[in-house]
């Protein structure tokens, strides 16, 4: 039931997660944040195994700032996957932006499947919205129109997901780094 | 075969004779300096003049643990490296577990725990380093630290370790003023002051690194420096002047 997005633009890359932590069928928490931060310009979305995601997560988190604090300067965007299987299950949206590549977003599910895209999902939802993203997406996009673009693959969620999920943080990396954007709250389905 | 054998044993006057030959090793390392300030902590180093055609960058004595603590050292550098490496993996991971940065103090126990282990185990020697570990709590409190070989560790307002250790310690127990420790550029002047004492050729054989509350180290690049070596040779040439009048 759990949601990730990633949509790549030329010099951006947007993310939004959903913020709902659920045990079995009661949601526990309603504004959960799913985005960690691994550095100034990287974001780790992570859905999964409960316990899992934090875990492995912030295990991620400390390791690249153990790299950067034995080799004074951040790891590059590219080199964060964590390429081999884990018994961890979860599913992964890395996004970032490198001085050297710019942005990038890539994909990552619990096997270690690896692979970099210009927009990306998880959960059932991907499901519905991938399609979405396959007719609408062009790689030129604007900060407004990728945000335009969420915005449709969120109410298509809301249309036909049988789960309601109530609301989505969003946050965009650029070359300034990472700025948190207004909370999308879908309206009730018609 | 024999690697089940001490090497750090007993004498039979009391003495772990390793641990001694450890801080000689100690002393022939280049001089590090320390001073701790009300809002900033300074340490320094003596760089080793280095052959023309070696890359600078790769002989750093002055070491980030994490963002609030950095550490000098002086002695043999393949063992600080070790200890620096395990430091900085305990740091992360005490901000992993306890979800704090490392006071100083902890990270200076860790320190000295693994130097102690050395002097007690099968098989090996203890390591060939003293250092200064200084930074902030996340109170804000800062500290200075000092290991040596054994696996002490005692705070200081200020201390120098390596070569002419002792000169440097004197000249700062001399010109270490609680007042003038309010002041960030003080502090600085103090530290660059005592190295001076025993460095050859002045201001281009000091490196310095420093840390102001709430900033992360910042090492001071060689046009800083020089400026306030020229300010503090004026001051000398101050000083000398009016005891002359």
């Amino acid at each position: 039931m759990e949601y990730l997005i990633g949509i790549q633009g030329p010099d951006f890359v947007l993310v939004a997660a959903d913020n709902v932590a659920a045990s079995s069928i009661i949601q526990m928490k309603q504004d959960q944040d799913k985005m960690f931060k691994l550095s100034d310009k990287i974001l780790l979305l992570c859905v999964g195994e409960a316990g899992d995601t934090v875990q492995f997560a912030e295990y991620i988190q400390k390791n690249i700032q153990l790299y950067k604090m034995r080799n004074e300067h951040s790891l590059q965007q590219r080199y964060g996957n964590d390429l081999f299987p884990t018994p961890y299950h979860v599913n992964l949206l890395l996004a970032g932006f490198d001085e050297t590549d710019g942005p990038g977003l890539y994909f990552m599910d619990y096997l270690s499947a690896l692979a970099k895209a210009p927009f990306a999902a998880h959960g059932y939802g991907a499901y519905l919205t991938l399609s979405i993203l396959d007719r609408y997406y062009r790689p030129d996009l604007t900060r407004d129109e990728a945000v335009e673009l969420l915005k449709k693959c969120i109410e298509e969620l809301n249309k036909r997901l049988i789960i309601n999920l109530p609301s989505f943080s969003v946050r965009l990396i650029d070359k300034d780094g990472i700025h948190d954007l207004e909370k999308l709250v879908p309206v009730g389905a018609k | 075969m024999s690697y089940d054998r001490a090497i750090t044993v007993f004498s039979p006057d009391g003495h772990l004779f390793q641990v001694e030959y450890a801080q000689e090793a100690v002393k022939k390392g280049s001089t590090a300096v320390g001073v701790r300030g009300k809002k900033i902590v300074v340490l320094g180093v003596e760089k080793k003049s280095i052959a023309k055609l070696q890359d600078d960058r790769t002989v750093r004595k002055i070491c980030a643990l994490d963002d609030n603590v950095f550490l000098a050292f002086a002695g043999l550098t393949a063992d600080a490296r070790v200890v620096v490496n395990r430091a900085r993996v305990e740091c992360q991971s005490h901000r992993l577990t306890v979800e704090d940065p490392v006071t100083v103090e902890y990270i200076t126990r860790f320190i000295s725990s693994i130097k102690q282990r050395y002097t007690q185990s099968n098989g090996r020697r203890p390591f060939g380093i003293s250092s200064l570990i200084v930074g902030f709590d996340f109170d804000g409190t800062p500290h200075l630290y000092q290991t040596e070989p054994s696996g002490t560790y005692h705070a200081w307002k200020a201390n120098a370790i390596g070569r002419s250790a002792k000169t440097v310690r004197e000249f700062l127990e001399k010109h270490y003023k609680e007042e003038d420790m309010e002041s960030d550029t003080e502090v600085i002047k103090l530290a660059i002051r005592a190295l001076l004492e025993v460095v050859q050729s002045g201001g281009k054989n000091i490196e310095l690194a420093i840390m102001k509350q709430d900033e992360s180290m910042k090492i001071l690049d060689q046009e800083e420096i020089k400026k306030y070596v020229t300010a503090i040779e004026n001051e000398k040439e101050e000083a000398e002047k009016k005891k002359k009048t």
